[in-house]
């Protein structure tokens, strides 16, 4: 099985941003959401980031930025190589690679 | 959504729409691929529809619940067609496919594969056209509701964005929460469908009924790695085109286990399919990673791309030719049957509380025919929304802080760091092994004490402290909560019927009874974990 290292954006607004570093096995053909959900169960049960469809592409919900990019997380194929995870960053900052992506007039104020 | 419209439609001047994901999105409509059964052709009525349902049924539907669900269903689907939902045409009228199980091509749907995002677009669309009157607010998990002298008056909910805790006062509250897919490690729907509802009814007081009915669809995707396409697409390439499902030596089995020889077209219903390829799976036979082959090798390129367009390139992008390779399929959790009872009306045992969607139990009884759920939902949306404005016009007695005190309590707390994120998989693993399809006293026994170990390993307390933001920790502890009060009354319902009728398939009961073809209700005794049976 090859082995992708993530570097994932940790923390909430107004915290100095750093990157943790995970390294992960993987099948060939999985998606970063795949790894993202493994690292809770396995490694770190406060990883924040969002989705809601896991894998059909219908929610929308887990979109973030790979190496710099606008991708969606269970889409993205997992390569066995460095890979750098950010939040949206023209979203408000919830926590790690979570933002406020609901319509302004569906939010609670 | 459907309800919230009708309910201004029927005068009521406050609409709160809550979501815990985003409106509209999170659910298993949006996901839903497939078609859509409504007697809508021409010479069809839905009374042929409702003798469909019945059947499929297996004498457990409530037959008031199924009559509604095709009768207004069908107004529904009309509606929709109104609001533009873009249901697919053929001549003069709507292009209809034959499911499984029905009589006649009753199946409408939106090309290609667009037929949830479509039916969730229009309604929207309509929700925002209707105004202020609709609230919506996103990322909101109601909790717990909030029960005074025996009525609900509201609920309690967790701010999941920032963390903050919420109650909210209503003369009428509706759940339309979905199904409990999210019990079982391979599953269909959205990661949101922990069965909520069905938890918030039963610590209410509210009674459910037929939850050991869970509906596994047979040729959920199994392997090569798919992604960007829900696991149940295969299903409509089989109403398309046929397909064949063979064993790992590419012969086709369904015949040796009761089913008809297909000869390339889609015959076999959903329960039998699951039966076939698990017993084929057991006998030794299965494809390389534990299902079936699906192929349609033998249908000719043009054909493929002129029934499926743009998929044909998105499942090469996934490295698959359907000319060429076989796909491996395998049963996989997809919907409930059972859920909160209800009356005609969408009421529930307890006033001011109305239920709708897969959230409802009853009118599919033991199976459900493919293309009811989408139907169900919105015809039971509908009927709600405009009971609920006739409630909201009545009025409601003061809402007393007092009453939810110990659900906001629950939100406040401040638990030992743990992580549910593992207990959850534990629990789908666990529902997957011993409360699949096919069930044993020995395996839901195990199941039942193992859920004991996972209750007392959740503890009574979130863990961390509370108010951060999208704090998944916390949210998982929260499911697992749910999840765990519903897998108990599965079990419990899975338990108690020692006979084989429809989606509850027990191997040490193999026989299905005439003195079984009752419904099981259940109810959460006050202070209770497991919920019980109530006669
Ligand atoms: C992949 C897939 C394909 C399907 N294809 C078909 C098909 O072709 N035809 C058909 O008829 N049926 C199909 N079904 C079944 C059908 O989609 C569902 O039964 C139906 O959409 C359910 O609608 P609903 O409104 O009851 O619930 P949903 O659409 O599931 O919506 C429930 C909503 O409640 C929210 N929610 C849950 N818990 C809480 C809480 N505690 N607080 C706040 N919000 C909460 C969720 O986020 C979600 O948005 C399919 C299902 C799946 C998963
Ligand atoms: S998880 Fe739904 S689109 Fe990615």
């Amino acid at each position: 099985m090859p082995t992708t290292t993530l570097h994932i954006r940790r923390g909430g607004p107004g915290e100095a941003p750093r990157h943790d570093v995970f390294e992960l096995r993987f099948e060939p053909g999985e998606s970063v959401l795949d790894a993202l959900r493994r690292l809770r169960i396995g490694t770190d049960p406060t990883l924040a980031f969002r989705y809601a469809c896991l894998n059909a592409n219908a929610c929308k919900e887990c979109m973030m930025l790979l190496d710099g990019r606008v991708v969606y997380a269970c889409t993205a194929r997992l390569e066995a190589r460095d890979m750098r995870l950010d939040p949206l960053p023209n979203k408000t900052l919830l926590r790690d690679l979570a933002t406020v992506i609901a319509p302004p007039d569906e939010r609670l104020d | 959504m459907y309800a919230a419209i009708e309910a201004v439609r029927q005068g009521a001047a406050s609409v709160l729409l809550l979501d815990r994901s985003l409106i509209g999105r999170g659910g298993a409509t949006v996901m839903a691929q497939m078609t859509v059964a409504a007697a809508v052709g021409p010479g069809d009525d839905w009374r042929h529809h409702l003798a469909d349902t019945l059947a499929a049924g297996r004498g457990l539907c409530d037959p008031a619940l199924a009559a509604l669900l095709c009768e207004v269903g069908a107004e529904c689907i009309l509606e929709m067609d109104r609001w533009k939902v873009g249901w697919a045409r053929a001549g003069n009228g709507f292009a209809q496919v034959q499911a499984p199980g029905h009589d006649r091509a009753r199946c409408v749907y939106v090309d290609f594969l667009s037929t949830g995002p479509a039916v969730s677009k229009a309604l929207r669309a309509q929700v925002q056209r209707v105004g202020d009157a609709i609230r919506r607010i996103g990322e909101v998990l109601v909790t717990d509701l909030v029960v005074q002298d025996g009525r609900v008056t509201g609920a309690v909910a967790l701010h999941v964005a920032s963390g903050v805790a919420l109650t909210i006062a209503a003369a009428a509250t509706i759940i339309a929460t979905g199904g409990l897919t999210r019990l079982y490690a391979r599953n269909s729907a959205s990661a949101n469908m922990s069965g909520d509802g069905y938890a918030l009814a039963l610590r209410a007081g509210a009674t459910l009924l037929d939850m050991e009915f869970v509906q596994f669809f047979p040729i959920g995707h199994l392997a090569p790695r798919l992604i960007g396409m829900d696991p149940i697409m295969w299903d409509p390439f089989r109403y398309k085109l046929g397909g064949r499902l063979l064993n790992g030596a590419m012969q086709e089995f369904v015949e040796r286990w009761g089913g008809d020889a297909e000869n390339g077209t889609y015959s076999t219903t959903r329960d039998l399919a699951t039966y076939a390829i698990t017993k084929e799976v057991e006998a030794g036979r299965g494809s390389p990673n534990g299902g079936a082959w699906l192929s349609f090798t033998h249908v000719p390129a043009a054909t493929l791309r002129a029934a499926f367009g743009p998929v044909i390139d998105r499942l090469a992008a996934n490295g698959i030719d359907l000319t060429r390779d076989c796909i491996e399929v395998s049963p996989i959790a997809h919907y409930h049957m059972g859920g909160v009872r209800v009356d005609t009306a969408m009421r529930t045992d307890l006033p001011g509380l109305l239920c709708a969607g897969e959230a409802v139990g009853g009118a599919n009884g033991a199976n459900r025919l493919s293309g009811n759920a989408i139907t169900e939902a919105l015809a039971f949306g509908r009927i709600a929304g405009a009971e609920a404005a006739r409630q909201a016009a009545e009025g409601a007695p003061d809402f007393s802080a007092a009453a939810a005190r110990e659900a906001l309590a629950l939100l406040a707390g401040e638990g030992p760091a743990q992580n549910p994120a593992a207990l959850v998989a534990r629990l789908q693993r666990l529902m997957s092994t011993d409360v699949g399809p096919f069930r044993t006293a020995g395996g839901l026994a195990r199941a039942a004490a193992e859920l004991a170990v996972l209750r007392a390993e959740l503890g009574t307390t979130p863990p961390g402290a509370p108010g951060l933001a999208h704090d998944l920790a916390r949210l998982d502890w929260l499911d697992l909560r749910q999840m765990l009060l519903v897998a108990e009354a599965v079990v419990v319902a899975a338990t108690a019927r020692v006979e084989s009728r429809g989606a509850h398939q027990r191997e040490d009961f193999p026989e299905m009874s005439p003195a079984w073809e009752r419904n099981l209700p259940l109810r959460l005794r006050a202070g209770a974990n497991v919920p019980e049976l109530v006669s």
